[in-house]
């Protein structure tokens, strides 16, 4: 069940990760980090950060990294795995406020999402630790409902309570 | 599993799935409960059935719907995985975090250095 491999050992202060939908259209992922925001934001924006953490399925590691954090700036991400296969998205930043707020669209090669995704990642701090919100929207209802289907994470997490709480009242 | 999704995918399985939750049903209470005509219910409990999501048993003149756990549970087991990817690249983003401050606090005053 649990997937076989192993990640560096974390230390503890992960908060968790909660997934809602905050309408018809969106699919929202909060999490708390024990940083300042400038630190968050930076992790977020630096390519040879995100490499050491943006991870792809199981044993997917991000390979192409370009993340130019200025409006109209591109934005390049590429997965590969060790049997050498790829998967990537392509976007453009639409609105960069550091370390606060940043916007991009986001297409993946395969276009498994019914076209471009809008996602807005926000940082709040609060007393040294910034809870991030990103937010992903889709180009329509079935098109965030098909991105379940067809795997695409943001998507795929979305009814996970619902399902867990319909598994609960079967057992 | 695409099966499963795709049974679900739709809003009125969905809350024909929900209803279900709270035990076995005769199709005419799901017509009822629903506001649903018995054609569209009966066609949807088809394509709950083909997908393995429920199973009926015959009482007397009734047909009597239920859930089937092991393709919800099958599903459960995917999501969660994609839900882990995300939460394992947020903890190796806890990880470099604690080393960007760390790093920061060595070198007390800012000094610009690459990150790594």
């Amino acid at each position: 069940m649990e997937a076989k491999s192993e990640r560096a050992p974390i230390k503890k202060n992960s908060g968790t990760l909660k997934v809602t939908t905050p309408s018809d259209r969106e699919v929202a992922m909060t999490r708390v980090f024990d940083a300042p925001r400038r630190l968050v934001f930076k992790a977020w924006t630096t390519p040879e950060l995100m490499k050491r953490w943006f991870y792809g399925p199981e044993e997917w590691r991000l390979a192409v990294c370009e993340l130019d954090s200025r409006v109209g700036g591109k934005v390049r991400f590429e997965w590969r795995n060790p049997e050498g296969k790829s998967m990537g998205l392509s976007g453009v930043c639409r609105e960069v406020a550091a370390p606060e707020r940043l916007v991009f669209t986001e297409v993946w090669d395969e276009d498994w999402t019914g076209g471009e995704t809008l996602v807005t990642l926000v940082f709040t701090e609060d007393a040294g630790k910034t809870t991030m919100t990103q937010t992903v929207l889709y180009s329509s209802q079935s098109a965030r409902d098909g991105a379940l289907k067809t795997g695409m994470e943001h998507g795929a997490a979305m009814s996970y309570d619902r399902l867990a709480e319909l598994l609960t009242s079967m057992a | 599993m695409i099966e499963t999704l795709q049974a679900l995918a739709e809003p009125n399985r969905f809350q024909i799935v929900e209803l279900l939750r709270g035990g076995p049903r005769p199709v005419g209470e799901m017509v009822e409960r629903l506001g649903l005509r018995q054609p569209q219910v009966s066609k949807h409990l088809r394509v709950l059935s083909e997908a393995g999501l429920v199973d009926v048993r015959v009482d007397a003149q009734r047909r009597i719907y239920g859930l089937r756990a092991a393709p919800l549970r099958e599903l459960e087991q995917w999501i969660g995985r994609y839900r882990r990817i995300w939460e394992a690249s947020f903890q190796q983003l806890d990880a470099v975090l604690e080393e960007l401050k760390a790093k920061e606090k060595k070198r007390g005053s800012k000094k610009r250095k690459s990150a790594d």
